[in-house]
């Protein structure tokens, strides 16, 4: 419960913070519904050649698609932001005001910055979902849907935990901010079916860039074709991440001595 | 202008050292380059798999060589004077270089070549081994080949000139992104960058034979790998000229409107 209060409490202040600059929600929807348009008028293109790509039918794509712009809006609007605070509080020392907080501290670096514009990208995203699955119909089941949203969850937190890593980094060196663009590079990666990647690119965007575990596998669970195993994984990994990520933060918290404090 | 060999010497001499500290984002770059050819080669690899081994004329080792040149057409063409000049409005340094007794773009093209210098080799190394793994298809042609030089240089030319003067909406408007972004997205479906053009609608076909895009990428890819005729070639190139010489004439105008409204906003 305390979690929620303090999260509203961050939404609030990104809110406040961001309502001085109205302008700029129209220019980040604009800037949204276009990258949605690109990658719908690309997915027309190529379904306009073929009917089924990997042997993920057009609907079933689409949901892929949902789901790319689900979890990257949920990425731009929290975990980037404030994870390039964290990177930029140690470089100048101003991690020391989180630290002296009566609270978890990898609670407060983990929601500390909220750039509310990006709930744009979230918001498609859902409704490109949406319609998705309006389009499959009644071939959705329960099962299906509990799977997807069990898989979502654990796909966010595998990425929570990635960039959480990354950003622990910045205890030990300063260009950290570089592998966090990689990753957001790679992330484009994650909107198609990663089952059309040739057999070493699938391994290096499943286990060594998580980004398969983040997109592809929930559209798998609510097209109904999610192993048991595949979910276990997924499940799994993001227990570990969770746990590994806990666990280097804790080490790198130790580390730190508030550089310029 | 007898001193411009001269100025360029040291210009890329300091381009060089200023480029070798930044060698982290020529990796960034350089991934974003490879990734998404590599991409919409692995996508339209499937498709043309799906169908029979063939889509519009494209076999996937077809595919393969088309998007592996492309990505090189890409990477030689590329610009990124948009973004520095979106930094120097806003932070004012731009002034600076306008105090300088030459044009700012000759330190823009020196910049540019000379990133491309250290990222090239790179490059070359990620398409042989890109190369290897999905066995591209080429028909290559003597004539063709040779024809694709200068339609390289000229795509390289047209491709600068016409981003540089997108850079200079920084001159007008705060919100670059925005215009970059349209661009970017008008750009990936007309310069050939998702697919090779023959597979797009016709509208939008004609609208890529109409619009500079096409002729900044595409049209050298296409050459190279020897999909056009000796006349479309010809064509190709000749598009190209009428092109290089439109944006020489209207960067001067639109440069010269930019400076007019120029007021160093963070200085």
């Amino acid at each position: 419960m305390r979690f929620f209060r303090l999260f509203a409490v961050f939404v609030r202040v990104g809110v406040m913070s961001e309502l001085a600059y109205r302008g700029n929600f129209f220019v980040q929807l604009f800037e949204s519904l276009l990258e949605l348009g690109t990658a719908l008028a690309g997915l027309a293109v190529i379904f306009a050649h073929t009917t089924s790509l990997g042997g993920w039918r057009p609907d079933e794509v689409l949901a892929l698609v949902g789901v790319y712009f689900l979890m990257g809006g949920a990425i731009r609007l929290i975990i980037q932001p404030s994870m390039q605070q964290l990177v930029e509080g140690v470089h100048d020392g101003t991690l020391d005001f989180t630290l002296t907080k009566p609270e978890d501290a990898q609670l407060l670096v983990s929601i500390s910055r909220v750039e509310i514009w990006k709930l744009t990208d979230f918001v498609l995203g859902f409704g490109v979902l949406v319609a998705a699955l309006a389009r499959m119909g009644e071939r959705v089941g329960w099962g299906q849907a509990g799977a997807f949203a069990l898989t979502l969850l654990a796909g966010g937190a595998i990425v929570y935990s990635f960039w959480l890593i990354l950003a622990t980094f910045s205890f030990w060196f300063v260009r950290v901010e570089n592998m966090l663009e990689i990753f957001q590079s790679m992330y484009e990666a994650g909107r198609w079916p990663v089952s059309l990647y040739p057999g070493w690119l699938r391994f290096f965007l499943t286990f060594l860039i998580p980004v398969a575990f983040a997109t592809t596998v929930p559209a798998q669970a609510l097209a109904g074709r999610l192993t048991w195993q595949t979910l276990a994984e997924s499940l799994g990994l993001a227990v570990v991440m969770l746990v590994v990520s806990r666990l280097f933060w804790r080490v790198g918290i130790r580390r730190y001595s508030g550089a310029s404090a | 202008m007898r001193d411009l060999p001269q100025i360029y010497a040291q210009q890329f001499k300091t381009s060089l050292a200023m480029m070798l500290q930044y060698r982290a984002s020529l990796v960034i770059w350089l991934i974003a380059h490879v990734l998404e050819p590599l991409i919409f080669l692995v996508v339209w690899s499937a498709v043309s798999r799906s169908s029979g081994g063939s889509v519009g004329g494209y076999s996937p080792g077809d595919f393969a060589a088309y998007f592996i040149v492309l990505m090189l057409v890409n990477h030689v063409t590329y610009t990124w004077v948009m973004y520095e000049y979106e930094y120097e409005v806003r932070h004012g340094t731009l002034s600076f270089a306008l105090l300088k007794p030459l044009h700012p773009i000759h330190s823009n093209i020196a910049d540019n070549v000379s990133s491309k210098l250290i990222t090239l080799p790179g490059m070359a190394v990620v398409a042989v081994i890109l190369a290897l793994i999905f066995r591209p298809v080429f028909h290559l042609q003597l004539w063709a080949l040779a024809a694709f030089i200068p339609a390289l240089f000229l795509a390289f030319l047209v491709r600068f000139l016409m981003e540089w003067m997108l850079a200079l909406a920084a001159f007008w408007t705060t919100r670059v992104s925005a215009v970059n972004q349209v661009y970017f997205v008008v750009a990936l479906f007309l310069s050939g960058q998702l697919a090779p053009i023959a597979l797009l609608p016709l509208p939008v076909r004609v609208a890529a034979f109409i619009l500079p895009f096409r002729w900044t990428v595409g049209f050298p890819v296409e050459l190279f790998l020897g999909k056009l005729t000796p006349m479309q070639a010809l064509t190709g190139i000749a598009v190209q000229l009428v092109w290089l010489g439109l944006s020489l004439l209207l960067m001067r105008v639109v440069w010269r409107a930019g400076l007019r409204i120029y007021s160093a906003v963070g200085a």
